[in-house]
């Protein structure tokens, strides 16, 4: 658990686009809406740097709604969110798997 | 049904052109979100987890043909092809973008719609029972009534910052469809008992959410025309009085249960006498003219039953079963309401897709005189079709998908949004719909369990409204798992009651064993032609209590072993 005021770890930044509303990852360089392209913050120094670009990034008018999300790895090292909220929101309605992110993952799936 | 005159139209187009102004500054960086936020809410614009939500009022749940197909085409144009209908009659749509919300306000205002308080520490949008017009225990459709708050209430200057957000909700019948003992204000229009004038029995200080409090009688008989000074001195009241301090405590409800309710109508009261009643009552003209497009349509007099509907049950054993759930009788002989229920098995609560909206607007047009409704139990229905022409309705149904014949049944489960889309959830409701709808899904079990409604909300806001389902399911939080609370004995009708919890929260995947139990004990237990609700209120709690303990300890037992 993370203390007050203190970021969880690791965690991703996670945030909805202004214009669109679609669930965004800050990523190195920018924002991506895929969660595998997310930049992980292992260590305190780093998550402070996400929590500033958070506040910048909703100055800029970029994003709304942007916050620290705590994660762990998949299989494949992808970061996952460990909170069930989070990963619905990384993923889309769990009763709907052709809307949202996971939609693009399976793309067949119907009602 | 109403329409617009060029005021209301006005208004509507100027908010439009606002809000694409302010939509403008936000996208160019002259608005920050703490601005924004508050105009957006106005405008029924919320964030949701995935996606903006847009929230569209529906007056009293009343749409036309046209109106319904105008929600088909944003549906399709800027969603994603589908939308949910709410328990306030409202619907909802999932994936609009804040550029596009504009572009979508025009299209409500061509016909007659819009988002204006759907949000916000307002009076919300005015519901009413969803039989309004049709049911035989009704002493006058309560439509007019709500459509007077509503032009009442638009914009009221007095009362756009409330405390909190303020719910009306009327009936004009005896059997109570509407839910009044839970809002913040229900009307019950009704008979004077000794000089046979209409009025209202004014119920103040219902709601759900943290605190579930049933609604208490503030005014027994208010005389019809005194309606709006009446309103506003509870308004003020509410206004003055209501806390501002904790939001949690800022619902009238709280006021009305600090104060009491005889010293909550004693200053209410006090207010009315000091208020100039005749300069704010509703001119007799202007209630006659809102009155006059509500009149009745244009029926034809027919025979009470129908021939050619007999005939044809007596040969479709599926049309007899749609007709005796979601066949509703209606007061004019020879015609019935039909609920089209939107609790498919599989399907999501309330949700229908562009293709069923059009479909249901079709049938509107061609066999209910251009008129539907939204019910709050998330279902639409179809109020003046001809018996006669029942069979076509139901195949045209059942061609669209929407012949679900288990109106009033247990998969006709009220269901909120939940985690799957909602910001503020603590769990998912419509898996946990699904699931049970799955288990029960037989129709024979259906009938012969009879009359049950479940209700599930996720999380405390209880927009699911599961505090008065005869089964309630809460959707919370522990340990980092969902995990859902149920409760009994909860009604939404004239005998108003809140469930009580029958004992720990369960896990998802238990609930609809658990509902099995409850049910088991019912079968059990029931009476010849008894219901659930009135098993358990004749039984009460404690057999269902145990059923389920024993149920949830062995899960808890199970899981540790
Ligand atoms: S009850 Fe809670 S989870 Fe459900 S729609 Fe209301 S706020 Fe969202």
């Amino acid at each position: 658990m993370a203390k007050p005021n203190q970021p969880p770890l690791p965690s991703i930044l996670i945030a909805n686009d202004l214009l669109d509303g679609e669930v965004l990852f800050r990523t190195v360089s920018g924002w991506s809406p895929a969660v595998a392209d997310a930049l992980v913050a292992e260590d305190l120094a780093t998550a402070r740097q996400l929590e500033a670009e958070a506040a910048a990034a909703t100055r800029r008018q970029e994003v709304v709604d942007a916050y620290l999300v705590e994660i762990a790895r998949d299989a494949a090292g992808r970061p996952v969110p460990t909170h069930y909220r989070e990963r619905i929101k990384t993923l889309g309605p769990s009763h709907r798997p052709d809307l949202g992110k996971q939609a693009a993952e399976a793309p067949a799936a119907g009602r | 049904m109403y329409r617009y005159d060029e005021f209301d139209e006005r208004f509507v187009r100027e908010r439009v052109a606002q809000f694409r102004d302010q939509v403008a500054r936000r996208l160019d960086g002259s608005l920050t979100e703490e601005e924004f936020k508050p105009l957006r809410l106005r405008n029924g614009v919320y964030l949701q987890l995935h996606a903006y939500m847009l929230r569209i009022a529906v007056p009293y749940g009343t749409l036309s043909g046209r109106q319904l197909r105008q929600l088909a085409l944003i549906a399709e144009r800027y969603d994603r092809g589908y939308g949910h209908f709410t328990t306030r009659q409202n619907i909802q749509f999932n994936w609009p973008k804040l550029r596009d919300v504009p572009a979508i306000l025009d299209l409500l205002a061509d016909v007659e719609m819009h988002c204006i308080q759907t949000s916000g520490n307002c009076i919300r949008n005015v519901t009413a029972d969803h039989f309004a017009g049709v049911a035989a225990d009704e002493v006058e459709d309560p439509r007019p009534t709500a459509e007077l708050i509503r032009q009442w209430s638009t914009n009221h200057p007095e009362f756009c910052y409330l405390p909190r957000k303020f719910k009306v909700a009327v009936t004009g019948a005896e059997e109570d469809r509407a839910a009044i003992g839970v809002h913040d204000v229900g009307l019950r229009l009704l008979r004077h008992p000794e000089t046979g004038a209409l009025g209202y029995r004014v119920l103040v200080g219902g709601g759900l959410g943290r605190t579930p409090i049933v609604g208490k009688v503030v005014r027994e008989f208010l005389p019809k025309a005194e309606l709006l000074a009446y309103l506003e001195a509870v308004m003020r009241v509410y206004n003055a009085e209501g806390r501002r301090d904790n939001k949690y405590k800022a619902r009238v409800k709280i006021l009305v249960h600090e104060l009491g309710e005889e010293e909550f109508a004693r200053r209410v009261e006090a207010e009315f006498a000091q208020l100039d009643g005749p300069s704010i009552n509703a001119d007799p003209e202007e209630v006659a003219r809102i009155a006059a497009y509500f009149a009745p349509p244009a029926y034809e007099s027919l025979p009470a039953r129908s021939a050619r509907l007999e005939a044809a049950k007596a040969t479709n054993p599926a049309l007899a079963g749609f007709v005796t759930t979601n066949v509703f009788p209606h007061r004019v002989p020879g015609y019935a309401a039909v609920t089209v229920s939107l609790k498919l098995i599989g399907g999501a609560p309330g949700d229908a897709t562009a293709e069923q909206m059009r479909a249901v607007a079709d049938l509107a047009e061609r066999y209910s005189f251009d008129e539907l409704r939204v019910s709050h139990h998330q279902n639409l229905v179809l109020p003046h079709v001809r018996q006669d022409d029942l069979p076509a309705v139901f195949a045209a149904l059942a061609a669209a998908g929407l012949a679900t014949a288990n109106v009033g049944l247990v998969t006709d489960i009220i269901a909120c949004p939940g985690l799957d889309y909602c910001a503020l959830a603590t769990a998912r409701s419509i898996p946990i719909a699904q699931s049970v709808a799955e288990r029960f899904r037989d129709p024979v079990r259906q009938q012969e369990i009879g009359p049950l409604n479940i209700k599930i909300s996720g999380c405390i806001n209880a927009c699911g409204h599961h505090h008065v389902g005869h089964i309630g399911i809460l959707g919370l939080e522990k340990n980092g798992i969902e995990n859902y609370q149920i409760t009994l004995g909860g009604d939404a009708s004239e005998k108003t009651a809140l469930g009580e919890r029958l004992g720990p929260g369960i896990a998802a995947e238990e609930v609809p064993e658990a509902i099995e139990r409850l049910v088991e004990v019912y079968l059990a237990a029931r009476g010849a032609g008894e219901s659930f609700i009135d098993t358990t209120r004749r039984i009460g709690l404690e057999p269902f209590k145990a059923a389920f303990q024993s149920f949830a300890r062995k899960e808890v037992q199970d899981a540790a072993a």
